[in-house]
């Protein structure tokens, strides 16, 4: 645990406990910097990165509890971890440094065994914490991941005004039976990292990916203004980058990859499904069925980009769209306005 | 009022977790440190203040306990818990402790 030290920050105004601290720790293994008032701490940190800090907590100009409010309350510091040293007596000094946000009291004179314990318990603690944070953000969109942190998770939803885009790749079940499952999986991370790029980048949320089906999202759980704009920017996108990609596979004699795209707008219920064990983000309502129907009938259009009558009634003249006329769609009495995007050459 | 001057194994304590070259450092840093406390101590009697006299106070205490010195740092936890004195008589006495005390740790420092 001590293979590469911790990068520490030792706040005291006592130019003899800072010299000795700085020296303990960095004996232990640890790169140590220091500070004489609580003003020069917060400025250190705010300016570079640090695992932990050592905070004495009667210090003139800023005192320890001061500095302990500002860390909480800076959404970037808030997760550091702080041990606070102090000759105070009395029970009361300890859980009021507790409360507002230390990880640790330690009693002064500092002992150095009690000292590398609590740091390396701290430090471990901190870890743990940020690998947790690491998992979240693999397994849902930076977005969701932020959302859940600020809201915390309850199952549920909320209608909100949306843009829903589906996409697959076309023939991918042959596709599937002429590869090996190494090229197939290669093709699939490949397909999924462009399109992630191109959906990312129009302010876009991937919500879900099955096999080679990709769902994503444009206006939840964040708002994103002139979301329909953005999710057929981003159907452009991807038709291009498949372009340049297929270009590349047509050079090592492999087939081209057709996708197709579906994109409605509308009211969506957006939220948290599943049980409090297990659950995933998701939205929900017609909005949502549309765009699946609407990514279906490309097969039968003959067209990459397929987009409904809401969508299209957002977009800015200059963006070209054919009309295609009324489809009856499974499970919908009326027919439906479709329109598709007209590719630029 | 017979407490040693300086206590032998805290002061050993101290040069096996630090070393004793930093020692040395060590203990010619709180002799440059100790006498500013001194003032300190002094300007806030002179200003009537209760606070920096205090956190003077408990500084001086702090470092004596960590290299053992404490018949100084009995003399500073009285000064720091008994508030702001009358006089300067308590600061004079610990005034005429320091350097005795300082000449003892460097000794021990260097032994």
């Amino acid at each position: 645990m001590a293979d590469r030290g911790a990068r520490l920050l030792v706040a005291d105004d006592n130019k003899v406990n800072r010299l000795l601290l700085t020296r303990t720790l960095e004996l232990q293994g640890h790169r140590v910097s220091s500070a004489e008032n609580g003003r020069v701490a917060l400025a250190m940190l705010r300016a570079e990165r640090f695992d932990l800090l050592l905070l004495d907590m009667e210090m003139p100009e800023l005192d320890g509890f001061q500095v302990l409010e500002q860390l909480v309350a800076d959404a970037e510091l808030k997760d550091l971890p702080v041990l606070v040293t102090s000759s105070l007596e009395g029970v009361a000094h300890v859980v009021r440094c507790i409360e507002l946000g230390a990880d640790d009291y330690l009693p002064k004179p500092v002992n150095p065994v009690l000292l590398r314990a609590r740091i390396d318990s701290s430090l471990e603690k901190k870890r743990l914490r940020d690998q947790q944070k690491e998992l979240v953000r693999r397994f849902a969109t930076s977005e969701v991941a932020q959302d859940l942190q600020q809201s915390g998770f309850a199952l549920g939803g909320r209608r909100v005004d949306a843009t829903v885009m589906f996409s697959d790749i076309r023939g991918f079940t042959s596709l599937v039976e002429s590869q090996s499952p190494e090229e197939t999986i290669e093709l699939l991370n490949t397909y999924y990292t462009l399109m992630f790029d191109a959906i990312n980048g129009q302010g876009g949320v991937v919500n879900q990916m099955i096999g080679d089906g990709l769902m994503a999202i444009f206006g939840a759980p964040l708002p994103l203004d002139g979301h329909a704009h953005q999710a057929v920017r981003a159907a452009l996108d991807m038709v291009e980058m498949m372009a340049l990609f297929n270009a590349e596979r047509s050079a090592a004699g492999k087939p081209a990859i057709r996708i197709g795209i579906g994109i409605a707008t509308g009211e969506v219920v957006a939220g948290y499904t599943g049980t409090q064990a297990r659950a995933t983000y998701t939205c929900i309502g017609d909005t949502v069925n549309l765009a699946a129907r609407l990514e279906a009938h490309t097969k039968d259009a003959q067209r990459d980009i397929l987009i409904d009558a809401a969508t299209a009634a957002a977009l800015p003249a200059d963006l070209g769209r054919d009309v295609l006329g009324a489809v009856v769609f499974k499970g919908k009495s009326a027919a439906t306005e479709v329109f598709a995007v007209v590719l630029p050459r | 009022m017979d407490t040693a001057q300086i206590d032998a194994q805290t002061f050993d304590d101290l040069q096996a977790n630090a070393g004793a070259e930093f020692v040395v450092e060590l203990v010619d840093t709180f002799g440059e440190e100790a006498p500013l406390l001194v003032n300190e101590l002094r300007e806030a009697l002179a200003a009537a203040s209760a606070e920096r006299f205090r956190r003077a106070a408990h500084s001086l205490k702090s470092n004596c306990s960590t290299f053992g010195a404490t018949r100084l740092a009995a003399l500073a936890r009285a000064l720091e818990t008994d508030g702001l004195p009358a006089g300067p008589d308590g600061i004079d006495v610990l005034a005429a402790e320091l350097p005795p005390t300082l000449a003892a740790l460097q000794a021990l420092a260097r032994r």
